[in-house]
């Protein structure tokens, strides 16, 4: 499993004749926390749908020696590749626990499905612990906080052992405190996965990612460490050169 | 006293009936927006699996107690059927799905004709409910009790699944966040056809229950189905408990008008406080977001 990593080759989204995503490779290795940024319309979300498989979509995507591209959706996710989404999704009629068995039993059968739970599964206790929502476990989580949505999400991701996690804006509407503690949790998550975060937040990034990739109008405009990246003149003109200088950029 | 609890039974049994008959489409209607016409042939086939067990197992009373799964089963299937077949090819448009069912409808009253002839069946009644019961206060039909108390089971039995289990857990995940329910790798296509097999098999166990009170015939179903869709869309879509409210809420009506005026005058008055109820509260007595409709 160790030597597993995301790999993209080509990959190419049409919309009716629109490009949304013109060709985009890039190799994403475990424990790397990559962040993928780029001015609104970039293809950034549109890659993730790729990926796992919510649009069709034409080249290669591989974790492992698996081609991920056009699956089902839920063949995806139990092949270890998760994802959040960009406003926080969750049940919001049920309560944490149930949030997380959800995605914890999603591949049991029907029948297995009819006995009541008795107790709560190890690999469930552990996610609680890891997202700190242990406390709050058995409220709905439609009344959570809007970053508690999100860790919870992440959760979910964490109780279906997901190899792969593609998070689209997961600290979008946090505050500076919430922002910290989703760092320090993606830190702790990706040592030994492969994490893709999605983000506009630029102080984030700078506090956060290990590597970069920029993406503008579907096509990868530049790789690499935080600083090459800040450093590299075409990510400036596309940000009008404010990135390199202010803090967050949003369009 | 005991004409007032009289009609009042009346009135609950009546709601029962409506209730089974509707406890299935608050599934498939109500929590996957499917309008599923052929909802009353499912109970159709219920009631004839009753009369087809009774050609075997000669006791009534055995016959009764097995149809009641068996009726469930043939239901499910027939509906598993319909959704592998149709259905599912048609989840975002719900004007052609009640065209197509509808001509499934018909399809299936035909085969009953052809299957078991245009006359009219009887189920016998096992003799432990053909009697009496004496309740205290009124003396009430042993089989209109016993249907009463069917009604009451399959809707603790629904609630317990989907509050529950895990099924009724991955069921609701899927009506609120398909998107999500698959990336969380839930195959929704699966729990789709499972939600459709419960919904159907629900009305094949208010078919077989129907053969208590009456005989069963091809066109069984198409007296029940309106009044079925009424109860769900009356109770709100997306909720048991509003389904189960406004089954028992119209049948306690309908007994009341019925003990004033005519059974005919009731239906229309029946509809008539439906259709205000509706002008006032659109959305039902109880209201959630659902994917397709509403």
């Amino acid at each position: 499993m160790n030597g597993d990593y995301l790999e993209l080759t080509d990959v190419r989204v049409t919309f009716d004749g629109f490009v949304a995503v013109d060709g985009v490779s890039m190799t994403v290795l475990q424990g790397d926390l990559r962040f993928l940024i780029g001015p609104n319309g970039a293809g950034k979300t549109t890659l993730v749908d790729a990926i796992t498989g919510l649009v069709a979509a034409s080249g290669s995507a591989t974790f492992g020696a698996t081609q991920l591209l056009n699956q089902k959706v839920h063949k995806i996710a139990r092949l270890g590749v998760g994802r959040t989404f960009q406003t926080a999704s969750v049940f919001e009629e049920l309560t944490v626990l149930q949030n997380l068995d959800i995605a914890a039993g999603a591949g049991r059968g029907p029948l297995t499905l009819l006995r009541r739970r008795s107790s709560v599964p190890e690999e469930v206790e552990e996610a609680l612990e890891i997202i700190g929502l242990g406390d709050l476990r058995d409220k709905q989580a439609g009344v959570l906080a809007h970053g508690q949505k999100q860790w919870l999400e992440i959760g979910m991701l964490l109780v279906q052992n997901a190899r792969v996690l593609l998070l689209d804006e997961p600290v979008a509407g946090m505050s500076a405190h919430e922002r910290d503690e989703t760092g320090q949790l993606l830190r702790r998550i990706g040592a030994e996965r492969t994490v893709v975060v999605v983000e506009h937040d630029m102080d984030f990034m700078r506090s956060f990612a290990t590597s970069v990739t920029v993406l503008h109008a579907g096509r990868v405009l530049s790789e690499g460490t935080v600083a090459e990246v800040q450093a590299d003149p075409r990510v400036q003109e596309v940000y009008l050169g404010r990135a390199a200088t202010t803090g967050e950029v949003r369009s | 006293m005991e004409a007032l609890f009289g009609q009042l039974f009346a009135g609950l049994s009546l709601g029962s009936v409506l209730l089974l008959a509707a406890l299935g489409l608050a599934l498939t209607f109500g929590q996957m927006g499917v309008i599923n016409m052929a909802h009353g042939e499912f109970m159709m086939a219920g009631a004839y699996t009753a009369f087809v067990v009774q050609g075997v197992i000669a006791d009534a009373g055995i016959a009764l107690v097995v149809s009641i799964p068996l009726g469930f089963g043939i239901g499910g299937l027939l509906g598993l059927l319909l959704e592998l077949t149709l259905i599912h090819r048609m989840y975002n448009r719900p004007l052609d799905t009640l065209l197509v069912t509808w001509g499934v409808a018909l399809i299936l009253q035909q085969v009953a004709r052809d299957v078991f002839g245009a006359p009219n069946v009887d189920v016998r009644s096992p003799s432990w409910l053909s009697g009496s019961v004496d309740l205290g206060v009124a003396e009430v039909p042993a089989s209109r009790l016993f249907i009463l108390v069917l009604s009451v089971v399959a809707v603790g039995g629904l609630a317990l699944v989907l509050t529950k289990t895990p099924l009724g857990r991955r069921i609701r995940g899927v009506v609120q966040n398909r998107d999500l329910a698959e990336t969380a790798g839930i195959s929704t296509r699966g729990t789709d056809r499972l939600t459709f097999f419960i919904g159907s098999g629900l009305a094949g166990i208010a078919g077989v229950a129907l053969t208590l009170l009456g005989s069963t015939g091809p066109t069984l179903g198409t007296n029940y189905i309106v009044d079925a869709f009424l109860v769900v869309v009356a109770g709100g879509i997306g909720q048991i408990k509003g389904t189960v409210i406004a089954a028992f809420g119209l049948g306690i009506l309908q007994a009341a008008f019925e003990y004033s005026t005519t059974a005919s005058i009731a239906k229309v008055a029946v509809f008539a406080v439906v259709v205000v109820f509706l002008q006032i509260r659109p959305q039902g007595i109880f209201s959630i977001r659902t994917r397709s409709l509403a």
